[in-house]
């Protein structure tokens, strides 16, 4: 019999029963909530009569309507009255059933998936949803982490189990060392832009080789985070000596005895040597560019030095229509060369990349640099934390210094629903993961980048390469 | 959960591969804390312009589209987001179908879990569907029970749909309830646990 991969321990060791018809009970190690996907969840369950099955596993965060000033005010100063309902379901439905919760404002508040880690809260080997579609960053750590939809949230506060079938495996191995400019943001472009939105479906990717064992903490849970845009449910990386030291000394990590035993348990956390994989793929990493992209899909993917792509070379019908349709949307010219793409404004932030090294790599580029004329551009950290170890670092007054806003942590300009967004026809350099026709902002045009090619895009007014400015 | 066995009514093509649930329902109409009212959002930026005037281009704001319970998508449809208001949003238009050659895992469990079929059909068999709906959309028929889609013109597809899914739609099952009945062994899995 074959070995096991990493996701099979995982799943083999949550698996509670398997119903009579076949589908398993999977038991849930950690449930993030937010304020967006949970309303409705809380709601049902209020209606049916439940309770919370284990509170104690449940950790709730408001993220995605918090503006990104003025937080200490309070919800109760907030504009939109929609998102101040939304904040203060999730205050009431907490408090009604015993949740531990950090508000906006509060000391340990952020982007649910820069808080988790943070915390210590992420374990290996743990299993762990959130009714949102990044939940999948958790898994740098050797979780199985993913997404869920909120009647699932419903399912999960009630039960602290989900129903589930069982993805394949994917494994994707990055070798060769990656060039000086490029790093987890650029790995997981290139995997997209290879592999395509959907190529992951059905799958759970494990992410290994040279270039992951060289990998920030950081940097893998940006590769993880973006793995739900490869359609993957879930991706994951094995617990190494950089997990541990990530881990060690949290708050919310095992202490004392505790601590050596979880240590022994994560020890046995990896495929076999002769575990299957349903699919395998190598990246190179070392010839890579810094990655951009130029259309309304993240798998519309090219190299800092390439240009446009032209439709007209395309002999698939329904591809070149989609092509066209995006350049359309983009208001790109095919053959452009992508650095001479004046944009207006720069983002860096979001559960994609606004952890401290993003921070750190943002402001070593801008130092003793300005924005360019005409640039909006600003940072949101991934969390009060992040902000704090800034702001000790001096990082916020390089970036300050540099022409930037420092703003105050939350989901911000990734997804707009707090004021943040773009005006019609706007070009941003961002750092968050979608690039969709209005996600940024109805008519907004969004260009996926890491967070030093977004600062360079910054101080260069128009997209750059990160290369000439290290 | 309303059951789904059979279904006859308008399809509407819209043909487009990687529609994203940010398209089907935009950021602005997730701040509701209800699972109705969401018609109004669905499809937003591409039904509406900004001033929020109907774009008549549009295929749902068609005359013989409005009233479609049946919509016939392209590759990867409802990537992105989690966000399940993408498909109670559908569901408050009268969509209680979706044809597409493949789905985004996220949004495929989030139909089932709300008695939206998604209907998985080779892509030329979606795009034959597709031709058939934009030349005469009434009349489609989607049975649940012996899995096939019929079109007005006689030509029927047989789908595959996993067992468990099919049950789940057919009976209106609330799985929450059916997963209490194994509370003694989440009691046990929970009693077992190291940490």
């Amino acid at each position: 019999m074959a070995g096991k991969t990493l996701y099979d321990k995982i799943w083999d060791a949550h698996l509670v029963a398997t119903t009579d018809d076949g589908e398993a009970i999977l038991y849930v190690d950690l449930h993030l909530i937010n304020e967006v996907t949970s309303p409705q969840a809380f709601a049902g369950l209020i209606e049916a009569g439940r309770k919370v099955r284990r509170p104690e596993r449940c950790l709730a965060v408001a993220d995605h309507n918090t503006p990104t000033e003025g937080q200490d005010l309070g919800v109760e100063h907030i504009d939109d009255a929609e998102s101040r309902t939304q904040l203060e379901a999730l205050a009431a439905n907490v408090a009604e059933f015993g949740i531990e919760f950090m508000p906006m404002g509060a000391r340990q508040n952020g982007i649910v998936h820069v808080v988790g880690p943070e915390l210590g809260r992420t374990w290996p080997g743990m299993t762990i949803v959130c009714g949102d579609s990044h939940t999948s960053t958790h898994g740098a750590f050797g979780a199985l982490a993913h997404g869920i939809g909120t009647s699932e949230v419903e399912h999960v506060l009630a039960t602290q189990t989900l129903r589930q079938d069982k993805s394949r495996n994917m494994r994707v191995c990055f070798v060769g060392e990656a060039p000086a400019g490029t790093g987890g943001k650029d790995f997981a472009l290139a995997l997209i832009g290879r592999i395509g939105t959907a190529g992951a479906t059905g799958h759970v990717i494990e992410y290994c080789g040279p270039a992951i064992d060289a990998l920030s903490m950081e940097g893998r849970m940006t590769l993880c985070n973006m793995t739900i845009e490869a359609g993957a449910r879930a991706g994951m990386v094995a617990p190494d000596d950089a997990t541990i030291a990530y881990l060690k000394g949290r708050s919310g990590v095992p202490q004392g005895d505790a601590w050596k035993r979880a240590l022994d348990r994560w020890s046995k956390l990896y495929s076999d040597a002769d575990a299957r994989f349903d699919q395998e793929i190598v990246i190179d990493v070392s010839e890579i560019a810094p990655l951009v992209t130029w259309g309304t899909s993240p798998e519309d993917v090219i190299p800092v030095d390439g240009v446009v792509p032209d439709p007209a070379q395309l002999t698939d019908r329904d591809r070149r229509a989609q092509m066209e349709k995006a350049l359309g949307y983009m208001g790109l010219e095919p053959g452009t060369p992508i650095t001479s793409i004046p944009v207006d404004r720069v983002f860096i932030g979001s559960c994609t990349n606004a952890r401290i090294e993003d921070i750190r790599a943002a402001a070593a580029i801008v130092r003793g640099r300005h924005v360019a004329a005409g640039i909006r551009a600003m940072v949101v950290p991934g969390s009060r934390a992040v902000m704090r170890a800034a702001e000790d670092e001096g990082l916020d007054q390089v970036l300050i210094a540099a022409g930037f806003e420092w703003r105050e942590p939350g989901c911000s300009m990734c997804l707009g629903m707090n004021p943040d967004r773009l005006a019609p026809g706007e070009r941003c350099a961002s750092t968050s993961n979608r690039n969709f026709e209005g996600r940024q902002g109805r008519g907004g045009r969004t260009h996926l980048m890491s967070p030093a090619m977004a600062a360079a895009t910054a101080i260069a007014g128009h997209i750059a390469d990160v290369r000439e400015y290290l | 959960m309303q059951p789904f066995t059979t279904l006859t009514g308008t399809a509407v093509p819209l043909p487009m591969a990687n529609v994203d649930t940010d398209q089907i329902l935009p950021k602005q109409f997730l701040k509701t804390v209800k699972r109705t009212g969401l018609e109004a959002g669905l499809f937003y930026d591409l039904r509406f312009d900004e001033a929020g005037g109907e774009l008549a281009d549009f295929i749902l704001n068609r005359p013989a589209y409005r009233t479609a319970a049946i919509l016939v998508g392209g590759d990867n449809f409802g990537c992105g987001s989690s966000r399940e208001h993408a498909p109670w949003a559908l569901l408050d238009f009268g969509i209680r179908c979706v044809i597409a050659p493949s789905f985004a895992e996220i949004f495929y469990q989030n139909c089932i879990n709300n008695g939206l079929l998604p209907v998985e059909l080779a892509a030329g068999e979606v795009e034959r569907i597709s031709e058939e709906a934009q030349a005469s959309p009434n009349g489609f028929v989607v049975d649940l029970i012996n899995t096939q889609v019929r079109c007005p013109s006689g030509t029927i597809f047989c789908f595959a749909i996993g067992d468990i899914h099919k049950q789940r739609l057919l009976k209106g099952l609330d799985l929450i309830g059916d997963t209490l009945q194994y509370a003694s062994d989440i009691d046990q899995f929970e009693s077992e646990q190291s940490w």
